[in-house]
C-alpha cells in the first residue's frame, strides 16, 4: 500500500489565466482516504488557494461531484488507494462551465430542476384534520428509485446530449418529473408533460444510457427517461385518436 | 396544451421497428445472405419460397418488417447523424431525406409484395 | 443561460471547454453507442437486401431470376458487406434485449419482474422466432 499519492489538480483563475492547467500535489494515501479527503489536505496544508465544493462528506448532499481519472465521481465516495500508485487527475464536473479551479456553474441544472416543478402538485390540499395520504408498499416501490436523486449533477456530467446541446433538459430533472408523475399523491403529470415534450426535453434523448453508468444512488435515469416516453407517446396517441375523452392518466 | 409534435409518434414507430428487426432480421440475413451464399445450407427451392412468399400472413409480416424497420434505422440514423456530427443544423434537410427515405423504402416494399406472379 | 462575457472582479470569466466532433472516441461506451447507432444503416440496408430478394423470387418468369440473384450474392463484395451487415444487425438484436427492462416495467400479481427474466424472454422469443423461420423456408426440399 502506497503511503503517498500525486494528486493532479485542475487549476483555473480567471483573473491570470484563459485556460485551466494542472498542479501536482502530493498527499498521504491511507486506506480510508477519499479523494476529498486529499483535496482536504491540499487545502489545509499545501495551498490554501484552491477552490472546490464539498458539504456532508458522506454521498447525500450531493456537491462533491468532479472528474477523477476521466470519470464523473462523488470525491468523498471514491477511494484514493484504488489509484494507487497514482497520479490522480481530479478536474472539474463536465459539461458545466468552469467558475474556478474545480467549482463549475450550476446554475442550468437549478433552472431545469424548478421548470420540472419537483414537488407534489395537487388541486386541492387534504387539510391536517384529515390526516395523512396513505400509500402501500407497491405504490411507494413504483417511485422509490428515483426519489433517491441528490442532484449530484454526475449523470449531466456523463451525458454526451447535454455536452453537445446544452439545451437538452437532462437525466436528473427527467427522473425527478418521474418520481412525482408515479406518486399517487401527485397530480401534476399534465403540467410536467408540456415541459418534458418540448423537443429538447425527452425526446432529445436517445438512451446513451450513461447517466445510469455514473449515478452513485443507482437511480437509474435512463429507465425513467425510457419509461415516460412511453408514458407520453401512448398519450399523444390517446389525444390523437380521442381528442375530447380518454380522461387524464 | 402544447402544440402537436411528430417526435412521439416518430418513437413509437422508431421502437417498433426495433422490435422487428431484432426479433426477424438476424435470422433471415443469416439464412439469406451468409448461410446460402456460402453454401452452409442449401438454397430453398424455387417454388417452396414462392409459396411461402405468396401467403397473406408472410406478406403482411413481411411489410410491418421492412417498413418498420425501415422508419427505425431513418430515425436512428437522423440522431446519429446530429450527436455524431453534430449536425441539428441542417435537421431542416437532414429529416426530409431520412424519413423520406423510408416512406419511399416502404412504398416499394408495399408494392414488392403485392404484385407478385 | 450563458455567462457574462467580460472579466471583472465580480464576474470572473466562465471557462466552457469546446466538445469535439469526434467526443465518442474518446470513450469506449461512447463509441459503443455510436456503433449501435450506426447499427441503423445496416438494417436499412438488410431490408433492402431481403426487398430484392422478394422481388428476385416473386416477379415472375420463372426461377432464373432467383437463380441470378444467387449467383449475385455470392460475390465477394456483396457477401462483405452483407458479413458486416450481420455482425452489426446482430449488435443491434443484442443492445435492444439487453435496454429492455428498462425501458419498461413488467408487474405479474403485483410484483417487479426482475430485469434478468425480461431480457431473457426477449432472448427466447428470438430464438424460437429464428427457428420458425428456418423451419418454414427450409421445410421444403431443394
Amino acid at each position: 500500500m502506497a503511503e503517498r499519492i500525486t494528486m493532479q489538480v485542475a487549476r483555473y483563475r480567471p483573473e491570470q489565466e484563459d485556460a485551466p492547467t494542472f498542479q501536482e500535489y502530493e498527499v498521504p494515501c491511507p486506506e480510508e482516504w477519499v479523494v476529498l479527503d486529499g483535496l482536504n489536505y491540499v487545502k489545509d496544508r499545501l495551498d490554501g488557494t484552491l477552490s472546490y465544493r464539498w458539504s456532508c462528506r458522506m454521498g447525500i448532499c450531493g456537491s462533491c461531484g468532479m472528474t477523477v481519472n476521466g470519470e464523473p465521481k462523488l470525491t468523498c465516495a471514491t477511494f484514493l488507494s484504488d489509484y494507487a500508485p497514482g497520479p490522480v487527475r481530479v478536474e472539474p464536473l463536465r459539461n458545466f462551465p468552469v467558475i474556478r479551479d474545480l467549482v463549475v456553474e450550476i446554475g442550468d441544472f437549478m433552472r431545469k430542476l424548478v421548470r420540472v416543478k419537483p414537488w407534489i402538485v395537487r388541486d386541492d390540499e387534504k387539510p391536517v384534520s384529515e390526516g395523512e395520504y396513505l400509500q402501500t408498499p407497491q405504490e411507494v416501490d413504483e417511485y422509490k428509485q428515483f426519489s433517491m436523486c441528490i442532484n449530484c449533477m454526475l449523470c449531466y456530467a456523463a451525458c454526451p446530449i447535454y455536452g453537445l446541446d446544452q439545451a437538452f433538459i437532462g437525466p436528473a430533472a427527467i427522473a425527478l418529473a418521474q418520481r412525482y408523475n408515479l406518486d399517487t399523491r401527485d397530480e401534476g403529470a399534465a403540467q410536467r408533460h408540456e415541459i418534458l415534450s418540448e423537443h429538447e426535453g425527452i425526446w432529445g434523448c436517445t438512451f446513451v444510457g450513461e447517466c445510469t453508468e455514473v449515478c452513485p444512488k443507482n437511480v437509474d435515469p435512463a429507465g425513467a427517461i425510457q419509461r415516460y416516453k412511453l408514458t407520453a407517446a401512448m398519450d399523444s396517441l390517446r389525444s390523437l385518436v380521442m381528442p375530447r375523452g380518454g380522461g387524464a392518466q | 396544451m402544447a402544440k402537436r409534435s411528430l417526435e412521439p409518434f416518430l418513437w413509437l414507430l422508431f421502437s417498433a421497428g426495433g422490435v422487428f428487426a431484432a426479433l426477424l432480421l438476424p435470422s433471415l440475413l443469416f439464412l439469406f445472405a451468409i448461410a446460402v451464399p456460402l453454401g452452409w445450407l442449401a438454397p430453398p427451392s424455387y417454388e417452396h419460397l414462392l409459396g411461402v412468399l405468396r401467403h397473406p400472413l408472410t406478406r403482411t409480416v413481411l411489410f410491418f418488417l421492412c417498413s418498420l424497420s425501415l422508419i427505425h434505422g431513418a430515425h436512428r440514423f437522423r440522431y446519429t447523424l446530429y450527436e455524431g456530427l453534430r449536425m441539428q443544423h441542417l435537421n431542416e434537410v437532414i429529416v426530409p431525406i431520412c424519413y423520406g427515405g423510408a416512406i419511399v423504402g416502404s412504398l416499394w416494399a408495399g408494392y414488392v409484395l403485392l404484385y407478385m406472379r | 443561460m450563458s455567462g457574462p462575457r467580460t472579466a471583472s472582479d465580480y464576474h470572473p470569466r466562465w471557462y466552457r471547454p469546446y466538445i469535439s466532433t469526434y467526443w465518442w472516441l474518446e470513450r469506449r461506451s461512447y463509441f459503443a453507442f455510436i456503433m449501435r447507432e450506426l447499427s441503423s444503416i445496416f438494417v436499412a440496408w438488410g431490408v433492402i437486401y431481403l426487398l430484392l430478394l422478394i422481388r428476385a423470387v416473386s416477379r415472375g418468369g420463372g426461377a432464373t431470376r432467383y437463380q441470378e440473384f444467387l449467383a449475385w450474392s455470392v460475390n465477394p463484395v456483396v457477401l462483405a458487406i452483407n458479413v458486416v451487415t450481420l455482425g452489426f444487425v446482430v449488435y443491434h438484436a443484442i443492445t435492444w434485449f439487453n435496454l429492455s427492462p428498462q425501458a419498461m416495467v413488467v408487474r405479474i400479481r403485483g410484483k417487479r419482474v426482475p430485469p434478468f427474466w425480461i431480457i431473457a424472454s426477449n432472448y427466447l422469443a428470438c430464438i424460437v422466432i429464428s427457428a420458425a423461420i428456418l423451419w418454414l423456408v427450409l421445410g421444403g426440399g431443394s
